[in-house]
């Protein structure tokens, strides 16, 4: 199998803490691989550097072989790597059909553009009309972000990272907060991304994780604790005794 | 696909001309004809308008605060003045440009320093940078004419045609004419996915990034070019006075900006030409009432928009600027800059 993105003894230190540990994570081309660890384990921290928020204080990150330890955020995402936020991160004066379309755009290369109005490329559209379909956003596509209940919002945090259209997602805690009526729409939409997205998958929800993921590592205080498939990795007691408390896990 | 050419349609629905627009448009134009007597005063609402909505491209649009946008005013109104007191550049139209030019090479320059800091920083930074310019414009006095200004400059007709008269009726529909073209233009610009991108950095600059968007790379360019609005806007104050002085690059003239978009909005391009209009009608008020101490009001105006509340402001002061500016900028249109920009 060809990796999709991978650490190299990935180190970052916050003064005298170190938050992430000599991490070396491969993740194979379209799998679902889930990053999981109790609460300060920093999952998030290794998010943000894989993406380029954050950079390591030594270690290397490859985005399918390439080194992209040094890229800028936004040339990650023009190689392939998309995120969602754990927290949403939307415009909330935009409308739902703005903020794909300049996602969509930007991926396209007409971001720069200053001339052509927005709306006037059919390309553009076609996409951008098959999003907010796919995620059920269409009949709100005008409405400002910020009067959206929370689900919607969520799923445009989703929308937003697919506009990508990335060959690897990193997906923070998809499912946070979202009420129990709208969470099968997020799930059914993690659930029918492409095979060909490899996802790499932060979650706590461990009804999510066991039934999505097909691969599981597991981060303790910044360092990896065990990784492997789902069964094996709710079987490990070392495992048990750290995260999952005593408490069996079924599969 | 329907669902497609919806899309475009709701896309492209900002960007669509409203007829109140046009009604506003064709108002300015009346005016002319209107008030023959008062073209001085016009003409300076109308410069003071489009210096206002250079701001508005960086503040409104990009949420770049800036204390020091006389600089660029300076710079153009000063090139404007040499070039045409020398003879280098004697068609009026075209030094116009050369001066707005000149303030964009300024603008680029300190865009980088610009860009890298938080509100705070912005504002002292643009504030140091027209505070020098000032400094140096009063050192090098062999060159701005120090405290006396440039002194002496006599304008060509424009185009070559049409020669600027002592009325300043020539001067009004010249300036007029420039700031409709380039308010075509700003609009033209911010209705593109550029102008969509520059809205959501001042949104969300983490989720710009992320999307793919070269934060930096826009911020300097919108700097740039709202610094060629603010030279042109300059250079129009030398070309129609045929004066340049110091106090061009004066921190009153900066601030006075601010003032202009509390009053007027951001965010919808005629916030700078409705409270342009508004804050020279105040001044003109204010000081025929008290001649000496007008300002006190203007700043008890102010005082009032940022203290007694925007949102009560809307329901009772402005419930009627709100209905206009909705008319011309469409629902999303509010008066006064939100709190995060002030």
């Amino acid at each position: 199998m060809t990796i999709a993105l991978e650490t190299q003894n990935l180190e970052k230190q916050f003064g005298g803490l170190r938050v992430t540990r000599d991490l070396s994570l491969k993740i194979e081309q379209g799998a679902r691989h889930a990053l999981i660890g109790p609460n300060g384990a920093g999952k998030t921290t290794v998010i943000n550097q894989l993406t380029g928020v954050l950079k390591p204080n030594s270690g290397r990150i490859l985005l399918e072989g390439q080194d992209i330890t040094d890229l800028p955020v936004h040339k990650r995402v023009l190689r392939g790597l998309s995120r969602t936020f754990q927290i949403n991160q939307l415009y909330p004066d935009l409308t739902p059909l703005e903020t794909v379309g300049l996602a969509v755009s930007e991926r396209l290369g007409h971001g720069g553009d200053w001339w052509r109005r927005m709306g006037t490329r059919s390309d553009v559209n076609d996409e951008i009309a098959d999003l907010l379909t796919r995620f059920h956003l269409l009949d709100i596509m005008n409405d400002q972000t910020v009067t959206l209940p929370y689900g919607k919002q969520r799923l445009l945090e989703i929308a937003v990272a697919i506009a990508a259209k990335p060959r690897v997602l990193l997906l923070d805690e998809p499912a946070a907060g979202v009420p129990e009526s709208e969470r099968h729409d997020i799930l059914a939409v993690v659930g029918a991304l492409p095979r060909d997205v490899t996802v790499l998958l932060i979650e706590h929800d461990m009804d999510l994780v066991f039934s999505f993921a097909d691969r599981i590592s597991v981060l303790v205080s910044g360092a990896l604790l065990t990784e492997g498939p789902p069964d094996q990795v709710a079987r490990d007691p070392q495992v048990k005794a750290v995260y999952l408390g005593e408490e069996a896990v079924n599969v | 696909m329907s669902a497609s050419s919806d899309v475009g349609f709701h896309a492209q629905r900002q960007a669509r001309w409203r007829y109140a627009e046009a009604a506003f448009w064709l108002v300015v134009l009346a005016c002319g004809f209107l008030f023959p007597t008062r073209y001085l005063i016009m003409t300076d609402i109308l410069r003071l308008a489009l210096f206002a909505m250079s701001l508005d491209l960086i503040l409104g649009y990009a949420g770049i605060v800036s204390l020091g946008h006389a600089a660029f005013f300076g710079v153009g109104a000063y090139a404007a003045g040499l070039l045409a007191l020398h003879g280098i550049i004697n068609e009026p139209v075209l030094a116009l440009i050369a001066a707005g030019l000149a303030a964009m090479v300024l603008g680029f320059a300190t865009s980088f320093l610009v860009i890298r800091g938080v509100d705070l920083t912005r504002l002292m930074v643009t504030l140091g940078i027209a505070l020098l310019l000032e400094a140096l414009a009063e050192r090098f006095s062999n060159i701005s004419g120090g405290t006396d200004g440039l002194q002496g400059i006599e304008m060509q007709p424009i185009l070559g045609a049409i020669p600027f008269d002592m009325f300043g009726k020539a001067g009004f529909f010249y300036s007029l004419a420039v700031l409709f073209v380039l308010f075509l233009l700003a609009r033209r610009i911010v209705h593109s996915p550029f102008g969509l991108s520059l809205r959501a950095i001042k949104n969300n600059p983490l989720r710009a990034a992320a999307i793919g968007i070269p934060v930096n790379r826009r911020l300097i360019a919108i700097y740039t070019l709202a610094a060629f609005y603010g030279g042109i806007a300059g250079a129009l104050f030398t070309q129609t006075t045929a004066i340049a002085s110091l106090d061009v690059f004066a921190f009153d003239r900066s601030a006075d900006l601010m003032l202009v978009l509390v009053i007027g909005g951001t965010g919808y391009l005629y916030g700078g030409l409705i409270g342009a209009v508004i804050f020279r009608m105040l001044q003109e008020v204010f000081s025929t009432i008290t001649p000496q101490y007008w300002q006190f009001w203007i700043g008890l105006v102010l005082v009032v928009i940022v203290l007694v509340g925007r949102q009560r402001l809307h329901r009772w002061v402005l419930y009627v600027p709100n209905l206009i500016i909705r008319q011309v900028g469409g629902r999303k249109a509010v008066v006064a800059v939100p709190e995060s920009d002030a």
